[in-house]
């Protein structure tokens, strides 16, 4: 290996300067080599391959490298691709095509370490490639499989690259080599600490490739570049197994091994002279086994003392690899800065995160601000009109392949579908139960049933896909922490455009007003002539139409299935009822709280999101014990009570 | 005392009556008895109607009559068959545990059989060790005691913090559906111990019973269960006549008024509350053996929806009215359901009743609390034109 780029590097500089030899006449001199190459005898003919500097090497290593490359009886070599029967093969310096039937052609098949050397080559020569995509390709390879031999190639390439992004990109994997593999301490160290600063995945895993540490013990001070010296006590059971693997001590018997061992020495019912059925008893169990091992039958029990005395007597320590103190000082300490920064991404994106779930809530909880907050009406098919809005969506995406259209048309359309079974539902049911809301909640938990049938009737009990546009399929990227979907970003955006057009229409149109006296006096208002029947059924119609549109932008996130709705509707209330009713700025404080809190507990126990969801609810619980009015509460009149 | 309770309360008389004769009805025709007019599986039915319709009077109790409408009753129902199932499915384990390790070279250590009841009942959520909560599933004793006190003590703290905190109406309504959820998203939970979404199962096994059939284990369920439900019809009547049913009925009516009169509001609502909620779970702990399996599912909200349903439907304020509700509409909705029900032919659509019955049940839902708001029980006064002990 070390061999192949010795040569190469010697000759890469003649290179140029090579006669006008072919490709072939090389082969033919390496003729044996090359058809059965061996990891540690290629690299000669390698050399000469890429010393001859021929324009067709490249083509040929590759070919090589991939198998499509054939021997004739004759010892020439051609590129070939098999095809029914027939060999369409190339020739190497030519490039002249010719197809042959006959069997004489030997396929040529290097192995796995040979591939690489091959590989390892190409890559350098691919590195000055005129071809750009070539040029990236190598690059590519370079940072999949880092080696040392690579370094040198790479630098060499640097400063003739044109391309601007593929430079950077050079110079960065040039830095993250050689912090590993430079020859220099004082380069490797320079090197590690510029990376100081950088966040990506890479340079973290060039960082704890540094720091690649085995655990060892002995029982005299060690030496080498010692990462940590280990107490063996806080796990002392898992310590005293690793020295049984370093054959210091013996090994422990299980209470596997001790029954085993008991079963093994079982003569005529008896243990040691103990009868078998007394074995029950875990004391008894441990007298035959002492009793077995005075005899020698079996070893001698370790006991805690004996292991913690053992423990006591060796030492315990991790081994950094890398043998120079120096280089792993310097790389640690670079990687507690870059985890620090890692960190205050991490909360950066934590933050994203919760505010993406907030505005979640908020949509689906906006709807319900109105018809529960503003006007009092309880109502527990809102789900099943997010519903509803998600299926429309779906319906939409039925008849109308292209998705932007389909969303286009889909929202209006679900507004307006909803708009109307809201309507109809507020004119059939909920008039006659006006200040009866204990009954209107009863009433409407009966159409939201009947509603949630329906649809799994019509649609079928497995969830539908509403597929967004492609220009929302990708995510915002910050850096390899900071990431996030557009969709999310969109949902953001819808639930700000919400509050914005909400609080428009409730404070600066004439619908707001009379809706907002209505609320608060209905007779007055009627007397003023304002017709409550018809407000209040706008009113409705206004909150409902928003939970469709909301079904929409939750359909695009999620799956979209006939129980949705009751996915959402406990947290919708609770958003409502925690931020305070009557208040749509209420509702975001109580959809920023839910978000924010279920991000932070699950943060605190990532695998658990159901754990997360169960501790919020338990918080909110608490939280309206002591704020029953919720977070925004209205005072004085406004209050109603 | 007895005889003027019951002399003021003729329906009370008319129920246990009732009920007594259903009983022994229900036993003649039964398999055990040797007439088998009536299958196993369907007295195992009736056993299970019986408890719910226990768990609707406790419903009609604390909604009916105290006007808390707590969509958290069915989660009571479902701590208390947690609290026995656990104990049934060790007790179950341990038998089988202790059978399968009869023939073992060593006889087992007490740790041993441990373990190995561990492995078997926590194998599926990929554990072996026995969580905390199950401390007492080896005694018979201490689960029956758990499955009184857990939700009795849960309804107890929920209902101080509440009631303290003056939550009242569709609030108090959305915070015992927000308990409720928290309850069935912990038992979801693999890691609290409960096996997850797989639940207890093997319950209709019951320990030390082996030797007799299923015929005449469901007898004894349902006969404990009529027992039951006849006690607790008892005993709530009890506590709604009389004067402690006047404030009751009071508070439902108007709070604020009851409380400037000088009561203690707040103690009577958390009274009704936790002994609805203790008779609740011990409805559930005689459901769940009959049921054979108990899974978060069963104490998702939409369970204590529907019991809110029941009740409704059957009349409120009024025990036989939960009674009549809860019975008709369970039995209906395993009949619907279960494929029994002829489905009807529109000729241009068939209506099968497996996929519409539930619109069927919303909607009759509907109707009945915009037009019935007494429910099937109303029927009654119309029988018998005169001020009733319905309010």
């Amino acid at each position: 290996m070390r061999h192949t780029i010795l040569a190469l590097m010697i000759l890469l500089g003649t290179a140029l300067a090579a006669s006008a030899q072919t490709l072939q006449s090389i082969l033919q001199a390496h003729g044996e080599e090359i058809a059965s190459p061996s990891r540690n005898s290629v690299g000669v003919a390698l050399g000469d391959i890429v010393a001859s500097g021929l324009p067709q090497t490249t083509d040929f290593l590759e070919q090589w490298a991939e198998k499509n490359v054939w021997q004739r009886d004759d010892g020439m070599f051609f590129i070939g691709a098999e095809g029914e029967g027939l060999l369409t093969l190339t020739d190497i310096d030519t490039g002249a095509q010719s197809a042959d039937a006959s069997a004489e052609y030997y396929q040529l098949k290097p192995n796995g370490g040979v591939r690489r050397v091959i590989g390892t080559a190409l890559v350098q020569f691919q590195l000055l490639d005129p071809d750009l995509t070539r040029r990236e390709t190598a690059v590519a390879s370079i940072a999949r499989r880092p080696e040392a031999a690579q370094l040198a190639p790479l630098m060499a390439s640097i400063d003739g690259e044109v391309d601007a992004d593929l430079k950077a990109r050079k110079i960065q994997l040039a830095n993250f080599l050689s912090a590993r593999f430079a020859e220099s301490p004082m380069n490797r160290i320079a090197a590690i600490n510029s990376l100081a600063t950088d966040t990506s995945v890479e340079a973290r895993a060039v960082l704890n490739q540094i720091l690649t540490k085995s655990p060892g013990v002995s029982d005299r001070a060690p030496d080498g570049n010692i990462a940590a010296i280990l107490d063996p006590f806080i796990d002392p059971d898992r310590s005293y197994a690793a020295l049984v693997a370093a054959n210091l001590a013996p090994a422990r018997q299980s209470a596997a091994d001790i029954k085993e061992a008991l079963e093994a020495n079982i003569i005529g019912g008896r243990i040691a002279d103990l009868p078998v059925a007394q074995m029950d008893d875990p004391a008894n169990r441990a007298a035959a086994y002492a009793a077995l091992a005075a005899r020698g039958a079996v070893p001698t029990l370790v006991t805690d003392e004996a292991r913690n005395a053992a423990l006591s007597a060796h030492v315990f320590y991790e081994l950094y690899a890398t043998p120079n103190a120096d280089i792993t000082t310097a790389a640690a300490t670079a990687l507690a800065s870059v985890e620090t920064r890692v960190a205050s991404a991490q909360a950066v994106d934590l933050t994203l995160d919760a505010l993406s779930l907030a505005s979640i809530f908020f949509l689906a909880a906006i709807g319900l601000a109105i018809t529960f907050g503003v006007m009092g009406v309880i109502n527990m098919a809102h789900g099943e009109f997010i519903m509803m809005g998600a299926y429309t969506g779906y319906v939409v995406q039925l008849f109308i392949p292209n998705y932007t259209v389909s969303i286009v048309v889909a929202l209006p359309l679900a507004f307006a579908v909803t708009f109307a079974a809201g309507v109809v539902m507020e004119r059939l049911v909920i008039r006659r139960l006006y200040h009866r809301p204990l009954e209107t909640l009863l009433a409407t938990f009966g159409i939201s049933i009947a509603l949630q049938q329906i649809a799994k009737n019509i649609f079928g009990t497995q969830a539908r896909p509403l597929t967004s546009p492609d220009w929302l399929a990708g995510a915002f990227v910050v850096n390899d922490v900071i990431r996030i979907s557009f969709i999310r970003i969109a949902i953001f955006a819808m639930a700000l455009i919400f509050l914005a057009l909400i609080l428009y229409i409730l404070k600066r149109t004439r619908l707001g007003l009379e809706v907002r006296a209505v609320t608060q006096n209905p007779g007055m208002a009627s007397s003023m002539g304002i017709n409550p029947n018809r407000i209040n059924m706008m009113t409705f119609g206004l909150g409902s139409g928003i939970a469709g549109i909301a079904g929409v932008a939750i359909g695009l996130y999620a799956k979209v299935t006939s129980e949705m709705g009751s996915d959402y509707i406990v947290q919708s209330f609770m958003t409502v009822v925690v931020g305070g009713v009557g208040n749509v700025w209420g509702t975001l404080a109580g959809a920023a709280m839910i978000g924010f809190g279920q991000k932070g507990i699950e943060w605190l126990n990532p695998s658990n999101t159901l754990a997360a969801q169960t501790y919020m609810i338990l918080f909110v619980i608490l939280f309206i014990q002591f704020r029953p009015k919720g977070i925004v509460a209205l005072k004085g009149r406004a209050a109603g009570d | 005392m007895e005889r003027s309770f019951i002399a003021k309360n003729p329906s009370v008389l008319w129920f246990l009556l009732g009920l007594a004769g259903f009983t022994i009805v229900i036993t003649i025709l039964s398999e055990a008895s040797g007439a088998a007019l009536i299958s196993t599986s369907f007295v195992k039915t009736l056993g299970k109607t019986l408890c719910l319709c226990l768990v609707a009077i406790a419903m009609d109790v604390v909604w009916g009559y105290c006007g808390i409408l707590s969509l958290g009753h069915f989660a009571f129902f479902g701590i208390g068959g947690y609290a026995i199932g656990m104990w049934l499915m060790y007790a179950r384990t341990e038998d089988i545990v202790i059978a399968s390790l009869e023939n073992a070279t060593l006889p087992p250590t007490p740790d041993e059989i441990t373990n190995a009841i561990g492995t078997q009942i926590f194998g599926v959520v990929g554990s072996s060790d026995f969580p905390m909560i199950w401390a007492f599933s080896h005694s018979l004793t201490l689960q029956l005691l758990a499955v009184a006190l857990v939700p009795g003590l849960l309804a107890l703290v929920f209902g101080w913090l509440a009631f303290r905190s003056r939550v009242t109406g569709v609030y108090l309504s959305i915070l015992t559906q927000a308990m409720t959820l928290a309850l069935s998203l912990y038992f979801f939970q693999n890691d609290t111990g409960l096996r997850g979404n797989n639940g207890l199962s093997g319950l209709q096994n019951i320990p030390g019973l082996e030797a007799v059939s299923q015929a005449t284990l469901s007898l004894w369920f349902f006969w404990a269960s009529a027992f039951a439900l006849g006690v607790g019809y008892v005993l709530f009547a009890w506590i709604t006549a009389g004067k402690l049913g006047s404030v009751i009925r009071a508070i439902r009516d108007n709070e604020a008024r009851v409380r400037f009169l000088g009561y203690h509001v707040e103690s009577y609502k958390l009274f009704v509350f936790t002994i609805t909620a203790i008779i609740a779970a011990i409805a559930g702990a005689l459901y769940y053996p009959q049921a054979g399996i108990i899974n978060p599912a069963e104490i998702a909200p939409i369970a204590s929806i529907y019991l809110a349903v029941w009740v409704a439907i059957g009349g409120r304020g009024r025990l036989y009215g939960a009674v009549i509700g809860a019975a008709v509409v369970s039995l209906m909705s395993s009949w619907f359901t279960g494929g029994k029900a002829p489905d009807i032919n529109l000729g241009f659509y068939v209506i099968g009743w497996t996929d519409w019955w539930l619109v069927l049940l919303g909607l009759t839902f509907v109707a009945v609390t915009l037009f019935f708001p007494k429910g099937i029980g109303g029927l009654f006064d119309l029988l018998q034109p005169r001020k009733g002990d319905a309010p």
